[in-house]
Parts: structure tokens; sequence; C-alpha cells
């Protein structure tokens, strides 16, 4: 005969903190804590200590100061009687710009290399492999700053364009020299002008003009791309109400590409060319040495990762789907596109936004060429003029902070997406 | 009953394949010609290797190597292409040493060779394990090598760890392994800071061994990246690892503590943090302290190295089925020991790939120590750029880094397969 009791409750004791596995990860915890805001007031009691017996404070102020300094590489107005606050501003911009461009070019050739060493080609295939082994395995840095060098000093000079040495390429389009390269840039002869917005805070730091004309080729673009959607979805209506789909590709292009076609009719496009006149280019876009230099050197060393995370996305789908599917009847297009490639971009797409995010941070390398990015004007010149180093530090990191969590927030969205539900 | 005399008899002797679907010709048919797509593709790739090989090859082999200019090679050359490797020729111990004193090139020479007999027990364990005690030594021979100075700061700091770990010993029967730990610790500050540099200097006064002092800033070129490099991988391991289970732990505040760190300097560029070594790291100390720039270098790159490194080791974790973590709790083992015994070894192996390409990383991210003006090989190569006898010399001298960088890099993603084949264990 026996009685179920409770277990003895033993009172609290000191030592339960320590032994005791339900209090002990508190006790951790708590320590842990204290360890960490005392590391934190020793670090800031440091800092102002230091920053006292320099006779300096933390303050912003000098970012509404005229800066002083020159940026030849800039997407909105900018000059050196502009704010500091303005030259990061132009900084940031150009920090995107070759973010955006790299990304673009990246994937672009990060995908044909990785297609291409899949190739049963023996030889593409092996010279792809050479592509990517040589490029992955030597530090960026080397590839911008051997690439500046390359265009610096081997490039025609602008006075070869004028005895005749030198060539433009593609019809007098691009004159490739050792000052940069000349592209055409787009032109509206009847352009609906620029809308500036952000004019008059912080003494004029942040404004831009916002091009109409853009704006409205956009719109009428994406307006084009929903009525596609609509004339897709009738067709799958049509097809799961008769078995039969009618053809709509014609049509779904038309819808895009027509009216786009005819707003830049109306807008009078055109293309400005570079035009040798005097000792110097004009017209058209200058992208100056340091620019084309960092964004093909990251490109094509993010190039190399992106092919190897391409193929290793297809080569994971296994062969049976592909089987499968042509079990099913499908055709080679239709089992590319409904079967392999949805499972392959799921396995693609992270490391793939990973190596984004990493040729972003790696555009810091610009300081390296004296391309003017956010760490050239706010974390390079700025800094030096103003004596500021921690604000400018400070101000740097969350920029970068914000630009990369807000890429890795894409990223965690699209996995939730895309996630197998398993059991 | 009629015979049927059109159906053979006898077997057909077997015939040879076709010439043109074996051997040479049938291997090139399938895997250069097999289509007109194909065909097109090779004939590409011919020419382009047939130009990219003609134009480089009479440039690499027609290289100059004695020559004190770029002009004077130029002179030799008298037009032809060729190479000026006199550059790296001439310049080949600033690239190697940077402003080491020449007649102490035996020391970093040394620490090299030493370093792969360090490095070789962990790398390939057929070798006796014996050799492990020299890898754990290395470090400290390292420092007193390329450093110099008395032997002995060394060998007091060898016994701070020695200290530590025997009062862990001794402690832990008797107050249990978490106190002990906290102790032994302790112990080992209390060596560090106050014992351990009188003790250095009476010893130093009776047997004055000492190598002549180095100061760092004279570090430089290759030597430069592999400190970093090395400093770098030998402490972004543990830190990345202790990180990783932070993040994996379920004591929120040291787990939000992990994520917080990682996810900061996984979003900011290095060379931010560089500039805080060269410019803040002194603002945030106590008043006074000065240290030299390499060693906060080294404490910003190993500080890099170990977000991402808890970053792979958390992966590894994640893969991990959860069967292996319940099973080390049935067997009763606490949570130190199911790591060390159970958890960590797989976890680990899983994550050998990412461990070796963050490693390749980071001996690749040295180079950008050039930008906060210290001179690893870019740095080197930039300055003689900017020598008045070398101006305008280019290609030989990225060719030169980009191929060292290569070697090391390529040789420790080779290394990284054939361990992972090795530790292969599945079906």
């Amino acid at each position: 005969m026996t009685t179920l009791t409770d277990p003895p409750k033993a009172s609290f004791r000191l030592s339960m903190l320590i032994y005791d596995s339900r209090y002990r990860s508190i006790t951790i915890q708590v320590v842990a804590l204290i360890g960490f805001l005392i590391g934190i007031a020793w670090l800031v009691n440091n800092t102002l200590q230091n920053l006292d017996a320099l006779g300096k404070t933390i303050e912003f102020g000098f970012l509404k100061d005229p800066s002083g300094y020159d940026i030849n590489q800039r997407l909105i107005e900018y000059t050196s009687r502009s704010t500091h606050a303005r030259a990061a501003f132009v900084g940031l911009l150009n920090t995107l710009l070759v973010a955006v461009m790299g990304c673009v070019l990246a994937t672009t050739i990060g995908v044909f290399v990785g297609v291409m060493r899949l190739s049963k080609n023996w030889l593409v295939a092996k010279v792809m492999t050479v592509y990517v082994e040589t490029l992955r395995n030597v530090p960026v840095l080397l590839w911008i700053v051997f690439l500046m060098a390359i265009l610096s000093e081997t490039m025609p000079k602008l006075k070869d364009y004028k005895t005749g040495a030198a060539n433009m390429l593609f019809g007098n389009s691009i004159a490739i020299t050792n000052r940069g390269v000349y592209v055409p840039e787009p032109l509206f002869s009847r352009s609906l002008g620029d809308v500036t917005v952000l004019k008059g805070i912080y003494n004029d730091s942040f404004y831009f003009g916002v091009s109409l004309d853009l704006i409205a080729i956009l719109a009428v673009f994406i307006g084009g791309l929903l009525i596609s959607k609509l004339i897709k979805r009738r067709a799958d209506v049509i097809q799961a109400a008769t078995g039969d789909r009618p053809a709509t590709w014609y049509l779904r292009l038309g819808v895009i590409v027509v009216p786009t076609l005819i707003v830049l009719i109306l807008l009078g496009f055109h293309l400005g060319f570079p035009e040798l006149k005097g000792f110097n280019f004009r017209g058209g876009i200058h992208m100056r040495n340091s620019l084309v230099a960092l964004w093909i050197a990251l490109s094509l060393y993010t190039a190399a990762f992106i092919a190897e995370i391409v193929r290793a996305g297809i080569m994971a789908i296994s062969k049976g789907q592909t089987e499968a599917a042509a079990a099913l009847g499908l055709r080679a297009n239709k089992i590319m596109s409904l079967v392999v490639l949805p499972q392959a971009l799921r396995i693609i797409f992270p490391p793939l936004i990973s190596q984004y995010l990493n040729l972003t941070k790696n555009t810091s390398l610009a300081i390296a060429v004296g391309y003017m990015d956010i760490t050239g004007t706010l974390g390079g010149i700025t800094m030096n003029q103003t004596g500021r180093e921690l604000e400018c530090v400070l101000l740097l990191m969350l920029i970068y902070l914000v630009i990369s969590l807000s890429i890795s927030s894409v990223m965690n969205w699209y996995n939730e997406r895309v996630k197998l539900t398993e059991r | 009953m009629r015979e049927t005399s059109y159906v053979r008899s006898e077997m057909l002797a077997e015939q040879a394949p076709p010439i043109t679907n074996v051997g040479p010709i049938g291997w090139i048919k399938e895997n250069l010609f097999s289509g007109w797509l194909n065909s097109i593709l090779t004939i590409v790739m011919l020419v382009l290797i047939v130009i990219a090989v003609s134009a480089a090859f009479p440039w690499f082999f027609n290289g100059i190597w004695n020559a004190s200019s770029l002009s004077e090679c130029r002179e030799i050359l008298k037009g032809d292409t060729g190479a000026c490797w006199a550059v790296i020729h001439e310049r080949f111990s600033q690239l190697m040493y940077g402003f080491y004193p020449n007649h102490l090139y035996w020391r970093p020479n040394l620490a090299f060779v030493l370093l792969f007999v360090a490095v070789a027990p962990v790398l390939f364990n057929g070798l006796p394990r014996k050799m492990l005690w020299f890898s754990a030594l290395y470090p400290f021979i390292a420092v007193w090598l390329l450093w110099g100075g008395p032997v002995w700061g060394v060998v007091v700091a060898l016994l701070g760890f020695v200290i530590g770990f025997f009062a862990f010993r001794f402690l832990e029967p008797v107050l249990g392994s978490l106190f002990a730990l906290i102790l032994g610790v302790l112990a080992t500050l209390i060596w560090w800071l106050f014992l351990a540099g009188p003790v250095a200097n009476g010893l130093a006064g009776i047997v004055p061994l000492a190598l002549e002092p180095v100061e760092s800033r004279k570090f430089g070129g290759l030597m430069l990246s592999m400190t970093l490099g090395v400093t770098g991988i030998v402490g972004s391991l543990p830190l990345g690892i202790v990180l990783a289970l932070g993040r994996q732990s379920d004591l929120v505040i040291v787990k939000s503590l992990s994520v917080g760190f990682i996810e900061f300097i996984r979003g900011v560029p290095l060379i931010t943090l560089l500039i805080v070594a060269s410019t803040l790291l002194n603002v945030f100390l106590p008043p006074g302290t000065d240290f030299d720039i390499i060693l906060r270098v080294m404490i910003m790159v190993t500080l890099f190295a170990a977000a991402y490194m808890a970053e792979v080791i958390r992966g590894g974790l994640a893969a991990l089925p959860k069967g292996q973590y319940e099973a080390a709790d049935a067997l009763g083992l606490d949570y130190w020991k199911a790591q060390r015994l159970i958890i960590m070894p797989q976890a680990l192996k899983i994550s050998i790939p990412g461990i070796v390409s963050t490693f390749i990383g980071l001996f690749k991210d040295t180079t950008l120590v050039s930008i906060i003006s210290l001179f690893d090989m870019l740095g080197f190569a930039k300055a003689i750029q900017a020598n008045a006898e070398w101006q305008g010399i280019v290609w030989e001298l990225y060719v030169f880094i980009a191929f060292v960088f290569w070697i090391f890099c390529f040789s420790m993603s080779r290394y990284s397969m054939y361990l992972e084949r090795k530790l292969q264990t599945g079906h």
C-alpha cells in the first residue's frame, strides 16, 4: 500500500541558482547581461573621456556645412558648395548605382557560365571551369585595381582619337579612352521635364530630380504587363473550360511593346552620341575609369560565385524529375519551365541573394580606385576634412546595415514563400 | 518436314565499331562536335584560346629578368613583346617581406616552414598525434620568431594557459565544472595582468635569451597577409563556434547578444571595420592606450571572420538530425559533454566546405589593409607604380600577385574537396 506523495518542496536556497538547472539558465543570462552592460559602459566611458581630452563632442551638425570638395562621377546636381550630407547622398546613390549595375551584369555572366559549365561540350566546360577557378581564387580588390590600371595605362588616349590612331566602336557610338568610357545617352526632344522632390530639406541636402519621361514610360510598360497578365488569366479560364488554349503570345507581347513604343515616339526619344569636339568628347554619358573598373571587376568576380550556385542548383534536381515530367508527356520547354526551373530556383535564390549582398558590400572597395561611393565621401573625404570620425563611421555603418538588412529581409520573405511544407 | 534453309545456323563474327565512334575520333565527335551548336561553340572557344595563347606566350617567355627600370626593359626588348619580370626580380624581397630587416629574413622563412609542420597533423590524420602538441605551441613560436624580443614574454603568456588548465583540473572535482572554469579563467587573467610581466623581466635578467626585436610596422608584403590570415583563422574558429552555440542557445539574452553581434558584423563591409581599427579603436579604449595598427587590424579581421564562421557552423548545427541531440540527452550527457562528444564533431564535419571557404575569403580579404595604408603586396604594387623607374608597369606586377594568391586559395579549396571526400561516411 503506497501513496504517491509530492516530491518534498525544497525551499529556495541560494545555491540553487547554480546547481538547479531550473534557475541556472537565469543566472547565466543575468551574468551575461551584466557583463555585456559593464562592457558597453566601459567603452562609452572611455570614448567620452577620450573625446573630452580631444575637445570634441558627438554632434552631427557638421553635415549641414558646405563640403568644399568635388565629386566628378555623380547622378544628381552637386557642387563643392553643397553640404556634407549631400555629398554623402551623392555617394549613396553612387553605391547603389554600382550595386544594381553589378548585380545585373554578374547575374547575366554567372548564369551563362554556370550553364556552360554543365555543357556536354568538353572544351566549353573546361574553359568555364578555368574562368571560375581563376576569378574566385584571387582577391576582388586585386581585380579592381588591376582593371583600373589596365584601363588607365593601356587604353587609347584622347589625342589618338584626334589623330585617327583609335576609332570609336559600334558605329561611332562608344569611345573607350584612358579617361573613361563614353556611351550614348537617352534624350527626349519633347521631354516632359523633371519634377524636383525633397527640395529645401536639411539645407537642400537631399533634393533630386525625377524624370517625368521615365515615369511615363514605366507607367505604360507596367500597365502593359498587367493587361498581359489579364489576357493570360483569360486564356487559363478558357483552357480550363474547353481544353483548348487560345494562342495569345502575339497579343500579350503587343500590349506591352506597342504602347511603350508609342510613348517613346511621342516623347521624341533618341540617343545622344558622344562626339569628339576640341580636346574632349561632348555629349553622351561619361563613365569614368573608376566606375567602369569597379563595375566590371565586381561583376566578373561575383559571376564566378553565381556560376557555381547556378550549377549546383541545376545539378541538385534529380534526373527522375525530368524523366517523370517526360513520362507525363510534357515537352522539353514545359519540363524546363514547369518542373526543373521552379525547383532549381528555390535552391539557387537564397545563395544568389547573399551574393548580391556581398557585391553590394564590396562596392565599398571603390575607395581604392577613387570612385566616390558612400565610403569615399562620408567615410573618406568628409571624415578626414571634418575630423568627425566617430559620427561618420557610425552613419556609414548604419547606412550599410540598412541596405544589408533590407536585402536580407527580401531573401527571408522569399524563403518563407517558397519553403517546402513538409509533414 | 521441310528444311528452313534461309535461317542462318552459325553466328556472324562481331564487327569492329565504326572508326568514327571509337578512340580519339569518337571522343572528339561525342564531346566536341555532337551537334551544330556544339561545333560552333567548340570552334569559337578554339579561336579564343589560340588568340589568348598566342598573345600571352611570347609575352610571358620573352620576359626580361634583369633590368633596373621599365625603360631599360624596353630598350632590351627593342620593340618586341615581352614582360618586364625584372620588377618582380628587383622588388621580390619587398613583395614578400615588406620592410622586414634583410638579415632577419630567416625568421619569417622559418616561421613559414614551421607553419606547414604545425598544420600537417591537423590536415592529415595519418600523422602521429603527438605532433599536435607542436601545433598548439606553434602560435607562440611564430610570434616570437616574427616579432623577436626576449623569449620569456612568450613563455609566460603560454604559462598563463597552463596555469588556467591546471587550476581547472584540480578544482573541477571539488567545485564542479562551471565554478572551476570561472576560477581557471580568473587565475589565467591574474597571472597575465599582474604576475607575468615581473616574472618575464626577472627571467630575462637571469637568462637573456632574445631575438632582435622587429616592430610590426616593418611587416609587409605576403608575410603581412599570411600573418593576418593565420591569426584570423586561428582566432575566428573558436570564437565562431562560441557565437554559433550562442545563437542556437535557448537562453534569450545570450541568443540575442550573439544574433546582434553576428548580424551587425555581417551587415557592414570589412573596410568600415578597418577604418574603425585605424582611426577609432584607440578612442574606445582607456585613455593613453596605443597599441599598434597591425594588432588592431588583426582583432578586427578576427571578429569579422568569426561572425561568418558562426553562420557556417550554425548551418552545420541546424543540418544535424534532431535525433542526435535527443540521443545525447538520453545518454545523460550534460550540455558541454553533448556538444563536445556528439554534436560538434558532426556539425563541424558538415560545415567543412563552408569553413574552408570562409578561410579563403579571409585570406583574400587581407588585401584590404592596403586601403588603410598598410603595405601588403597590393600596397607595394601601388607604391612601385608610383615609382619613377617603374611607372607604367601594370601586367607583370598584378599577374604575379594574382598568381601568388591563386596558389594559396586554390590549394585550400582542393584540400577541402579532398577532406569532404575522405569524411564522406554516408552511402
